[in-house]
């Protein structure tokens, strides 16, 4: 039932809306006729919008805790794990999977060129975030530079073409490589490091390759960037843009099959073992064996390397990179989809990437109050859901065979 | 006796504090060896010199492996390359990998004796299969014998604290080390938990054929289980001797 001091409650904090959207809600000065104009119907609107939305929230946030208390009887388990059980039901999962491939397949003839391509955005940013799954998710290394290994590559095909004419296909696996070579580069200074200090220096790092794209004119054009970068060519054909904005979205879905492939490969193996110990309990892992340094190393540079192949396809579906492109704040975005989606689960990190990037496109109804919207949307995110969108479950093992081998 | 490690004149400074001073210490094989003193006295710092956690200012610390005639001397080697040579440890304050399963806690310790790289987890040829599978196995036999195995899929935070006593001690003795060096290993623990650690590390003893040595404050524990006692205080060997001979004599504390 509805309390008195819930309803206190509430007053209080549509008083406090209606306050603070006071000076931009309200007030409107017209320099021109030196007129300030009182929209009061705006303040009441604020203030019974808040008013229900206080409810609304206490009753989430209620049955949050009650959530939580469950989970602590022990019978949360269950219910968290519905999703991961469908995915462990082979009768739920293969139908789906093969709806959605479907689905993927045949998404760029069902919608505009448009939606394609902000999908293929969505799809290098899906890349993007399992690159840099396996540097934070997994090994637990706070890398806010991670936009570099991504200016690597897309600066790699566009001048390696521009140069030597080096097709995309050339260019891809190139990309990569020097990815990889740039996260070793990066890697050693930083494997002292952890947490706060980790995070100040990789986040220099991705500082310094901006700048260094932005002012080094010789070698990089500055900021006015690289133009008339190819798109990859389909044997010899040259395509209309509509048609290699399809052919593009293609590559990226095989691309992301692959990251994905070797992502979950990865993470079940003796390696990805390491990176979770490393994050986990670092003196221990030393004390057990592990190498930090080689174990450190190859995080960083298996997660640039599908940074820098983003990068190639970033630079061939846009046809043009120059170093604005390559900003903190895309290292954030990335970051924020590991986060949100997350830390160390594929499947989440992809439903990160896709709402990270999928929201503030379909939010443009929204106009000037998009990026309020979306913030809006991630603070809430995390409140009720701080695991991620879907958290990472631990592999678990079958012992049958090891016993009746011990009994017989 | 022939002795599995050898510490000669070890010496530890932090800046001007001298925590280590002359220290000699050995283990025998099949031996139980305790090492005691109060707080302070520089046991885990002794530990850590040994594990290579900390390089020691001087002296020298040799290892005699079960497969090499000549003694190896190990100072200034990483942590990971110690336990590779065969020795591991646990800790004073537990700590195993929070949120990994029990098993894959086991598993980590095995993680020094496969090989398989980058190339091998993605492709998953047959040998990484079966290398995988072994060190499922391997894990899960140690867990048995810990008396863990019902917890195997549990998560680490989530063990009863004994256990956790036991799983750090499972997840040491899965690296295959022939001298097992336990800090604390019944610190917090009430006399039954302590009294089941006891028969435990003797069975680690007498059945995997490991030496220990151990850091110990409970003084029952140290009398019935140890073949020989260190003393140490401000970084100094002030005794040594049998659990016997050490009983009768008191060593106070020297200001």
């Amino acid at each position: 039932m509805i309390k008195f001091d819930e309803i206190k409650r509430a007053v209080l904090v549509s008083i406090w809306f209606m306050f603070l959207t006071f000076p931009i809600m309200v007030i409107r000065v017209n320099p021109v006729e030196h007129i300030v104009e009182w929209r009061w119907k705006n303040m009441v609107l604020v203030g019974i919008g808040s008013f229900l939305l206080s409810f609304v929230w206490n009753y989430l946030m209620k049955r949050k805790e009650l959530g939580s208390k469950e989970a602590e009887a022990g019978e949360e388990t269950i219910k968290i794990s519905l999703f991961h059980r469908a995915l462990n039901e082979k009768k739920i999962y293969l139908p789906a999977l093969v709806i959605f491939g479907i689905f993927t397949i045949s998404f760029p003839f069902i919608f505009s060129m448009y939606q394609t391509t902000i999908m293929v955005t969505a799809l290098i940013y899906v890349m993007l975030g399992l690159g840099l799954n396996i540097v934070v998710g997994l090994a637990g290394l706070l890398d806010l530079g991670y936009v570099a290994f991504y200016a690597v590559g897309a600066y790699s095909y566009a001048l390696l073409n521009y140069h030597f004419g080096l097709s995309f296909w050339i260019a891809l696996p190139i990309g990569g490589a020097l990815g990889a070579i740039f996260g070793i580069l990066l890697g050693f200074p930083v494997l002292r490091l952890r947490g706060d200090y980790l995070a100040i220096v990789t986040l220099g790092f991705g500082e310094i390759i901006r700048i260094i794209l932005e002012n080094w004119n010789e070698f990089s054009f500055g900021p006015s960037g690289i133009a008339n970068i190819p798109r990859p060519p389909l044997f010899g054909m040259d395509l209309s843009v509509h048609g290699s904005t399809t052919y593009i979205y293609y590559i990226m879905i095989v691309l992301c099959v692959f990251t994905i492939f070797v992502v979950n490969r990865l993470q079940d193996s003796r390696i990805g073992r390491a990176w979770i110990a490393l994050r986990e309990d670092e003196i221990a892992c030393q004390a057990m064996g592990i190498d930090k340094a080689r174990t450190k190393l190859t995080a960083f540079s298996l997660g640039a390397t599908w940074a820098g192949m983003a990068g190639v396809m970033f630079a061939a579906k846009t046809t043009f990179v120059n170093p604005a492109s390559f900003t903190l704040w895309e290292s954030i975005i990335v970051l924020c989809i590991v986060v949100l989606g997350g830390m160390g689960s594929i499947i989440g990190v992809i439903a990160g990437a896709l709402v990270l990037v999928l929201t503030p496109e379909y939010l443009r109804a929204f106009s000037e109050y998009r990026m309020l919207a979306f913030g809006t949307l991630l603070v809430v995110m995390m409140i009720f859901r701080p695991g991620g969108i879907i958290p990472n479950v631990r592999r678990t093992y079958k012992f049958e065979s090891v016993k009746n081998a011990d009994k017989s | 006796m022939e002795p599995v490690l050898k510490v000669q004149n070890l010496g530890m400074n932090f800046g001007g504090l001298r925590a280590l001073d002359d220290l000699d210490l050995d283990v025998c094989k099949d031996e139980i060896v305790a090492l005691i003193g109060p707080n302070g006295a520089g046991k885990t710092t002794f530990f850590n010199c040994i594990t290579g956690i900390y390089p020691p200012t001087d002296g020298d610390v040799f290892i005699f492996a079960r497969d090499r005639d000549m003694p190896e001397r190990i100072n200034g080697l990483k942590p990971n390359k110690v336990t590779e040579k065969g020795l591991a440890r646990t800790f004073q304050n537990i700590r195993l990998f929070p949120s990994m399963t029990v098993l894959e806690n086991v598993m980590i310790g095995r993680h020094c004796r496969m090989h398989a790289g980058v190339l091998g987890a993605v492709l998953k040829g047959r040998s990484t299969v079966m290398e995988e599978k072994k060190a499922v196995e391997d894990s899960y036999t140690i867990l048995e014998k810990m008396g863990l195995a019902q917890f195997v899929d549990e998560f680490a935070k989530n063990l009863p604290y004994g256990a956790q006593r036991r799983l750090e001690i499972a997840r040491a003795m899965a690296t295959e080390p022939f001298l097992l060096l336990l800090d604390e290993p019944a610190a917090g623990m009430n006399p039954n938990e302590t009294q089941e650690l006891d028969e435990l590390i003797k069975q680690i003893r007498d059945k995997e054929g490991i030496s220990i040595l151990l850091i110990e404050h409970d003084m029952k524990l140290v009398m019935s289980l140890s073949d020989r006692i260190f003393v140490v205080d401000y970084g100094k060997k002030i005794a040594q001797g049998t659990p016997e001979g050490k009983k009768s004599r008191r060593a106070p504390r020297k200001r």
